[in-house]
């Protein structure tokens, strides 16, 4: 089942490294949610480097609509998901697969979005442990989530509409939680950063359960 | 605005609301049951 | 009576839920905005907890059941259930809107804002609130009905996973690192035991409302499945007749 995962998730990959649209669009995108918040902010470096946690969170969420989009438009040419459903894959594989490509693809944002708060806003970036755990998480708990609803999405007309008032509201707790263990990595809020990295960890576990049970019927029908 | 002005408002915004709904649920049923044959609803034997 | 539901979802035992309803309701104005007394801490504006608790009360309910529909549905594929899902959550929707707005309209006069996001539970049922509006929105696509019903199933079900997670999430959002303030909903255990069975009293007028729109919904549910089917079957007998027609070489005038 690891081994058709990787099979999955190295197919993806490929094809996205080869089309460049996530390098292209997808990361140029997370950058310019910095840039629109900055205006939003009137430039303010300092109120920028409070807000980093937050801002940050919020730029990946909704380069994560994009990347989850992308995963599945990815499948919808060319008759590709009946070639998935047809290849004898166990969906448990090909949900793993899927979201593990997901998830590196969120792991990039992540990266350049950190070098985009350090450059643009002021940031310092310290608590590394805290920091690249929650950052791990996230991901994983983000792409789950993301493949189920991407996949639900996938048969509809409505998709690019659809999903993201399906996934967002769903992520809320991984908003909250990973801007709250930030926060808490940078010196910002005074919590228990690795108590909001288990509550991350647990919606991370609750969604790739779900996925593995759940993706077969959901591939099936649409 | 007095206390009670806020407690009429939160009441009527209520009652309104779901009399509306139930009002549109009921003429939405009647039109649509002109249009199936009365042995295609249970209820009404 | 027969020619009362000739034409209409009612029938005789939803006349009697609505009976009940109209009348716990008028009592429920009484009780709430005359009889019981003003709260020692809220004063007057307690009176609007009989709307919103309940409000809220119905919302979770309804939500509750359109998770155990969509369950029930992908257990049992069983059409009922998915138009109980359906219902279900269309109400929901109706009664949590109106708990988040009664919710704000007590808000402003006691916390000076319509809104305060330190409150955990209002959080939460705007989340709630904006996921069942995610559900409707899955469910108004056009579709094969199997598809349809199988996709919202599962929407209804993550949804439904999801929001111990939120809640929990949210709360220890503001806890964490706030000091618990003035600002907590929680009724007094100590309340007068006329402001309690004025609430308790509140929440089965608001049940029975919603077991009542329950059933008209449900209904006009199942008449749209019968209007297509119907439609379906006359458009066969159309053609059937047609060909017969042709069969016949033209005897009609």
């Amino acid at each position: 089942m690891v081994r058709d995962a990787g099979l999955i998730a190295a197919k993806d990959l490929r094809v996205e490294l080869r089309s460049r649209v996530a390098t292209m669009q997808v990361l140029p995108f997370a950058l310019l949610v910095l840039v629109i918040f900055a205006f939003a902010l009137d430039g303010d470096q300092t109120t920028l480097r409070t807000l980093t946690a937050g801002l940050y969170w919020a730029a990946v969420l909704l380069a994560a609509v994009l990347v989850i989009q992308r995963a599945f438009a990815v499948e919808s040419v060319d008759g590709i998901r009946d070639a998935l459903r047809l290849s004898g894959l166990r969906p448990a594989s090909i949900f793993l697969g899927k979201a593990a490509a997901i998830a590196v693809e969120l792991l990039v944002v992540e990266v350049v979005l950190a070098v985009g708060v350090v450059v643009l806003f002021g940031s310092t970036l310290r608590g590394w442990g805290l920091l690249v755990a929650t950052g791990g998480v996230a991901a994983v708990g983000i792409a789950a989530a993301g493949t189920l609803y991407g996949v639900l999405a996938a048969g509809l007309r409505v998709k690019e509409t659809i999903l993201p008032i399906l996934l967002l509201p769903v992520l809320a707790p991984v908003l909250i939680g990973a801007t709250r263990a930030f926060g808490a990595a940078l010196g910002d809020v005074a919590v228990d950063g690795w108590s909001w990295f288990n509550l991350l960890a647990i919606f991370a576990l609750v969604y790739g359960s779900m996925g593995i049970v759940a993706f077969g019927s959901l591939l099936e029908e649409s | 605005m007095s206390d009670w002005a806020y407690i009429l408002l939160g009441w009527s915004v209520t009652g309104g609301a779901v009399t509306l709904y139930a009002l549109r649920v009921v003429v939405r049923g009647r039109i649509l049951s002109r249009a199936v044959p009365e042995d295609r609803r249970r209820w009404t034997s | 009576m027969t020619t009362l539901t000739a034409s209409s979802t009612g029938s005789r035992g939803s006349r009697i839920l609505g009976v009940l309803a109209l009348v716990g309701a008028a009592w429920l104005v009484i009780l709430a905005l005359a009889i019981s007394p003003a709260d020692q801490t809220q004063g007057e504006l307690v009176r609007l907890m009989y709307v919103h608790v309940p409000s809220a009360w119905t919302a979770y309910l309804a939500f509750a059941l359109t998770a155990v529909g969509s369950a029930m549905y992908l257990w049992k594929r069983s059409q009922w259930w998915d138009l109980v899902a359906a219902s279900s959550a269309e109400i929901g929707v109706l009664f949590c809107g109106l708990a988040l707005l009664t919710g704000m309209i007590w808000g402003r006069p006691t916390w000076g804002s319509y809104w305060e996001w330190g409150d955990a539970r209002l959080v939460t049922t705007l989340v709630l609130f904006l996921m069942f509006v995610g559900y409707l929105a899955v469910r108004r696509v056009p579709a094969d009905p199997h598809l349809r019903s199988r996709r919202s199933a599962f929407v209804g079900i993550l949804a439904a996973v999801d929001i111990p997670v939120v809640h929990y999430s949210v709360k220890w959002w503001r806890t964490l690192h706030q000091q618990a303030t003035v600002l907590s909903t929680d009724f007094d255990p100590k309340i007068d035991d006329l402001m309690l069975f004025t609430l308790v009293f509140g929440m089965g007028v608001f049940t029975l409302t919603f077991l009542w729109l329950l059933v008209h919904r449900f209904r006009i549910a199942w008449l749209e499945e019968q209007v297509d089917e119907v439609a379906l079957a006359d458009a066969i007998r159309e053609r059937r007749s047609e060909a017969t027609e042709t069969a016949l070489a033209g005897a009609e005038p």
